[in-house]
């Protein structure tokens, strides 16, 4: 146990954290320059092109040191997204130390704050990295400064690299063996292990990713689940190296995976703790929480003959995603359809790309919502996540919205803007603190729905980057909830509705309006738009058709060339739904909820 | 019931001259300003000709386009009108159509080709703006086009066209009035008013956006297509296609309309497109590889399309949609086994309320407010 160190890169986006984890394992050996593929821990291709990390990665690289003595470096790659917060703490708790990575011309920035939070949270050891010295706008003084006065960290204690020219990994790979704890944890007490993931293998399963705090497993062992205390026989374990390699058991201090006949990966949560049935541990190891979704939308397919493409899809494409869930829905807009819960928009936004991209379908996404609570007059209380089961208004005694408690860090400069926000926000009870001079934290509870739609991308850039934020569910509070729906040239478009509350309702229907108009091409009729709330029109607005567009020479060597183009614009009509004659891209959809066109 | 069968009508002969003494900024039409190879190409063409000699049924039209057919001399148009009638058999009442510059044209000239049976003349006059014309970089000035126009009346071409061009940036519509009302006073058989575009590649783009001159926006755009079309109509011409006017049915390029109908027509000479049951090809755009091509015994074709029903579908929406015509709805339905009537009533039905088209007779065909969106139509209709 002494010789395994489990460590995680944190880094500000772009500031280099994939190009160092494939450095380090290219130096290590793991894989050979041949089968290298770049940056192999942002495995899927939206991770690639969003440079975030979406599922947690791990990869286990064996290390001589300078003295010569062997070590397993277990390396543990965490997603960067408040969506995914739940995750990055699972991941973080199955580590002992971290490697911070700050840009050496960028300096510190937001995530680098905000991951040292969480970090310091997980009692982690810290090591700052000085990544992209090569580059000629490298100021490396001014970040070792900023290690010491923005970070707080001693900056001594800094190392520099270049991820990208190979320069100073080995110095890095000594510090995690000198400076991070090895773990501890009794070998001998009954077997306490942490899920930080999971992921499908469509041929055994689910491959469990867990970190071993106390005891050992092996296969052939029965394990149980301490959430729901189910119980299943070890097949397999092992260590990730480029592929899984079989190991014969899993011990206190190791990170690895576990492969026991579990069918989906929804048969586990994240977090959970897995002890053996016949010689449980005490209790479950800290922080484990049950995920649930948090945003709802209906995806549609937009050719109706791709409905049971689509219900394959989500099929195949729940077995790796627990936290997302789906069931048949079907609009009058936009025919039959699946409603989905998400946990966040990212998150929703993450699962049309790979639905369109791995599965090659064509959908429409609904305005998505939270989940609202309804007393009815008979007593009876429904809880609602789609607008269209929007209960008649005369019957509602209470309505109520989720709350959370939104936790955010920045700068002192900052507060003020931040305040306005989560002010206009509906934000209530503040409460402000300062951990340390020049940082603010601040807590205010506010409607989730809020918060879920456009929150975080305003928070960031009112933080210019610098702020942190995360949040907790708390409560259902009563609230003054109306039905705002969307008609486009007088038919509603159900899709389009939303639950929205009442002071804000006027605001909102004016936002979807112009949002929309932005969306919609000009097309050949004129088309209305109009916001409604009880049968009253609160807001409209209206998009000119175009009214020349012919081109002048159609002849021989003309008509190939238009037909091509004719065909182009069909097939980007694809990602148009044609309601009546207007065709809506699917961009509009999400984009009502955008609040300024950012 | 049973339909008849759609009919595509007889061919239609198109012979390319890729040469210009002095190629105008605009054109994106394929031709070369060295004359060097025209002997060559002259030699070629009649090679070309026997590749395609019993393929093709009568022939009742001949277009001679460019490029500048009028760079040839008598001598070398009667060796190729020659050539032609040795390698196609041709109706008796054939439509044979030339493009001329106005500064190639002179009693002599005319006199030549009328007696190579030429019937029609298509003259690219653009405008009579000097300043217009000297933006658009034309050999000629006003007064030379009313000279051309005028001497090829004398000499007897009552089926005259002339090519007039519109939406010059900084023009108002007033000095396109002025034009169009010129070209009136001619008493002109055929006017074809083309809006300016700016293709790829062609030196007019490079230069405007250089200098950031801008085309006209789309209102004005529409004001000069709605104007010209309700001033030539309202002077008795028929508004047939797009951009293309003629006094009365007789008067109509028969030929050009082959491009419309989807009627089969033959493209001899570099870059020319053929269409023949539902296949495209077209030649070697480089005046070299075509030369070469012949010189080697073999074909010119460069590539070619096989149209798919639904590919002719699409092609019959948005060419019968261009046309005055429009759509004639039985020959659509026997051609392509749906009824768009039927397949697209909403759509239609929004069309016409909007007045973009009208359906009677059993055809849908455009209003002039129709046919300025026809590329919006087509695509509308076919999504």
């Amino acid at each position: 146990m002494e010789h395994i160190r489990n460590f995680s890169i944190i880094a500000h986006i772009d500031h280099g954290k994939s190009t160092l984890a494939d450095r380090l394992i290219q130096y290590t050996g793991v894989c050979t320059d041949r089968n290298f593929q770049e940056q192999i821990l942002d495995n899927m291709d939206i991770e690639r092109e969003r440079g975030i990390t979406i599922k947690s990665q791990a990869i286990s690289l064996p290390y001589r040191d300078r003295n010569g003595q062997d070590y397993i470096l277990n390396l543990i790659d965490t997603p960067g997204h408040v969506d995914f917060s739940y995750e990055v703490s699972r991941s973080l708790a199955s580590c002992e130390g971290v490697l911070l990575i700050i840009d050496a011309a960028q300096g510190v920035q937001a995530q680098t704050l905000a991951n040292l939070y969480l970090a310091m949270e997980h009692n982690l050891e810290i090591i700052p990295v000085i990544n992209k010295i090569d580059l000629p706008s490298a100021d490396v003084p001014r970040v070792i400064e900023q290690i010491e006065t923005e970070l707080g960290l001693d900056p001594e204690s800094h190392l520099t690299c270049s991820a990208k020219e190979g320069i100073g990994i080995e110095e890095i790979l000594e510090a995690i063996v000198e400076r991070i704890p090895a773990p501890r944890g009794d070998v001998s007490a009954p077997l306490a292990a942490l899920i930080f993931d999971a992921h499908y293998d469509a041929f055994r399963g689910t491959v469990i990713h867990c970190r071993i705090f106390a005891g050992s497993v092996k296969s052939g062992d029965v394990i149980r689940f301490l959430y729901n205390g189910t119980a299943y026989k070890v097949e397999e374990v092992g260590h990730f190296l480029l592929s899984r390699q079989k190991r014969e058991k899993l011990s206190a201090g190791e990170v690895g995976y576990l492969i026991a006949g579990l069918k989906t990966v929804s048969d586990v949560r994240t977090g959970d703790t897995i002890t053996l049935d016949d010689r449980p541990c005490d209790g479950p190891l800290p922080g484990f929480k049950d995920v649930k979704p948090v945003v709802f939308a209906s995806i549609y397919p937009i050719a109706s003959d791709d409905y049971e493409d689509l219900a394959v899809s989500l099929e195949k494409f729940k077995l790796n995603d627990s936290s997302f869930i789906y069931e048949k829905d079907s609009s009058v807009a936009l025919g039959q359809g699946f409603r989905c819960g998400f946990l966040g928009l990212l998150h929703l936004e993450v699962v049309q790309e790979r639905l369109e991209r791995e599965y090659d379908l064509s959908i429409i996404l609904s305005v998505p919502s939270v989940r609202y609570r309804f007393t009815l007059k008979d007593g009876t209380a429904v809880e609602v996540d789609n607008p269209t089961h929007y209960p008649d208004p005369a019957s509602i005694v209470i309505s109520e919205e989720p709350y959370i408690r939104g936790a955010m860090m920045m700068p002192e400069r900052y507060l003020g803007s931040v305040m306005k926000l989560c002010m206009e926000k509906r934000g209530i009870n503040s409460v402000l603190h300062y951990p340390s001079p020049g940082r603010a934290e601040l807590t205010y509870e506010m409607p989730l729905a809020e918060v879920i739609f456009d929150f975080y991308d305003r928070f960031k850039s009112v933080t210019q980057g610098y702020g942190s934020f995360d949040y907790d569910l708390i409560d259902y509070r009563a609230s003054n909830l109306v039905l705002l729906d969307i008609l486009v040239n007088g038919e509603k478009v159900d899709a389009l509705s939303q639950i929205v509350h009442r002071e804000r309702s006027r605001a909102r229907g004016l936002q979807a309006c112009e949002r929309l108009k932005e969306e919609i091409p000009r097309q050949l009729f004129k088309i209305a738009i109009q916001g409604v709330i009880g049968g009253e029109i609160i807001s409209r607005t209206t998009i000119s058709p175009f009214r020349k567009d012919v081109t002048a020479k159609c002849y021989g060597g003309d008509i190939t060339r238009k037909r091509k183009l004719l065909e182009k614009q069909k097939k980007g009509k694809k990602r148009m739904k044609m309601i009546g004659a207007v065709s809506i891209p699917q961009s509009a959809f999400l984009a009502v909820l955008k609040s300024d066109s950012s | 019931m049973e339909l008849p069968d759609w009919n595509p009508g007889p061919p239609g002969l198109y012979l390319h001259i890729p040469f210009c003494r002095k190629k105008c900024g605009y054109c994106s039409f394929y031709s070369i300003e060295t004359l060097a190879d025209l002997p060559a190409i002259l030699a070629a063409l009649p090679k070309e000709m026997v590749l395609y000699g019993g393929k093709f049924a009568r022939f009742d039209t001949l277009y001679i386009g460019g490029g500048t057919p009028s760079l040839l001399d008598p001598a070398a148009l009667g060796n190729l009108f020659a050539a032609i009638d040795r390698s196609f058999p041709f109706s008796p009442d054939r439509e044979v159509t030339i493009e001329v510059n106005p500064s190639d044209i002179d009693p002599v000239y005319l006199s030549a080709l009328r007696m190579f049976g030429v019937n029609r003349l298509n003259i690219g006059v653009q405008s009579f703006d000097d300043r217009i014309l000297s933006f658009l970089g034309r050999r000629h000035n006003g007064a030379q086009a009313r000279t051309a126009v005028l001497a090829a009346q004398e000499a007897g071409f009552d089926n005259l066209g002339v090519d007039l061009i519109y939406g010059i940036p900084g023009q108002e519509l007033s000095s396109w009035i002025d034009t169009l009302a010129a070209a009136l006073s001619l008493d002109i058989a055929h006017l074809s008013c083309y809006q300016l575009t700016l293709d790829q590649g062609t030196p007019l783009r490079g230069s405007l956006v250089k200098t950031d001159a801008l085309l006209p926006s789309e209102g004005l755009q529409r004001a000069f297509f709605m104007e010209t079309s309700e001033l030539l109509e309202a002077a008795g011409y028929i508004h047939y296609e797009v951009s293309n006017f003629a006094r009365g049915p007789q008067r109509v390029s028969r030929h050009n309309s082959k491009y419309w109908n989807h009627s089969p027509y033959l493209g001899l000479g570099p870059s020319a497109h053929s269409f023949q049951g539902g296949r495209r090809w077209w030649n070697q755009r480089s005046v070299g590889r075509y030369i070469a091509q012949l010189e080697a015994g073999c074909d010119p074709v460069d590539s070619s399309e096989e149209l798919t029903l639904e590919q002719l579908r699409l092609e019959a929406l948005f060419l019968g949609l261009r046309t005055g015509r429009g759509i004639r709805l039985a020959d659509f339905s026997s051609r392509f086994q749906c009824s768009l009537l039927e397949e697209k009533k909403e759509t239609i039905e929004k069309l016409a309320e909007e007045g973009l088209v009208v359906v009677e007779q059993g055809t849908i065909r455009p209003t002039r407010a129709g046919l300025a969106v026809a590329d919006g139509m087509a695509s509308l209709l076919y999504m």
